[in-house]
């Protein structure tokens, strides 16, 4: 019975089975232990266009790291490294 | 007990290279006479802010690593504090991870001068050659 259930199904479309990469801790996976507040440059990877720090689940990065990132990104913007509020940073 | 530090300060772009020297002599001073000692010095020159600061739009960077008692520091950012020429500062305290990352970042930089210096010279026989030649 249930061979016959199965075949019967049918899609009116191809289900469409989204492929996501899988997100990782660029940190963790370089094994970079310190986040500098001296690059701006490099911080920059983790705000959006108007300086907010990205949030976890879009840059992927682990809870350690976050703080990590966090920590240096207030202290570069204390330092005018980085505004506090901008448009286009990008 | 001694630990290790970081600082930076940003003076006013209205200083002269020797008015910036002698703010830079007055906090290593400070430094080394508080039974301190200055582990690395670092001229990032003039700098655009990322936001205006007492309605200045630049101002110079310097970097000082520093080993000193914790106790100093509120003495050292006193000082920051009654500086006119001081607009800005921040002193950080470095634990293992950064003070391995302070190393390998001077090395980095160290390894990039070392390559501008290899540049230089073997720029300057050419210039050598040339005044030959317009002689001749």
């Amino acid at each position: 019975m249930a061979a016959i259930e199965n075949n019967e199904i049918r899609y009116l479309n191809p289900p469409t089975v989204e492929v996501r990469k899988k997100k990782y801790c660029r940190f963790k996976k370089a094994g970079i232990k310190y986040v500098d507040y001296k690059d701006p440059e490099f911080l920059k990877k983790f705000l959006n266009e108007q300086g907010k720090i990205l949030p976890r689940r879009i840059t992927g990065t682990s809870l350690k790291f976050q703080r990590k990132v966090a920590q240096a990104v207030k202290r570069a913007r204390s330092l005018a490294l980085l505004p506090y509020v901008t448009d286009l940073l990008k | 007990m001694i630990k290790q530090y970081e600082t930076v300060f940003i003076a006013t772009p209205v200083l002269s290279d020797t008015q910036m020297k002698e703010a830079v002599a007055k906090y290593t001073k400070l430094i080394t006479d508080n039974g301190g000692e200055v582990v690395y010095e670092e001229d990032w020159g003039l700098k655009q802010l990322a936001y205006p600061i007492q309605h200045k739009t630049s101002g110079f960077y310097y970097l000082i690593e520093f080993k000193a008692d914790p106790q100093f520091v509120a003495t050292l950012e006193t000082q920051y504090h009654r500086d006119e020429r001081i607009i800005r500062f921040l002193t950080v305290a470095l634990d293992k991870d950064s003070i391995a990352y302070a190393e390998h970042r001077r090395q980095m930089r160290a390894g990039k001068a070392a390559a501008k210096a290899e540049e230089v010279p073997a720029e300057e026989p050419q210039a050598i050659e040339e005044p030959e030649i317009v002689e001749e």
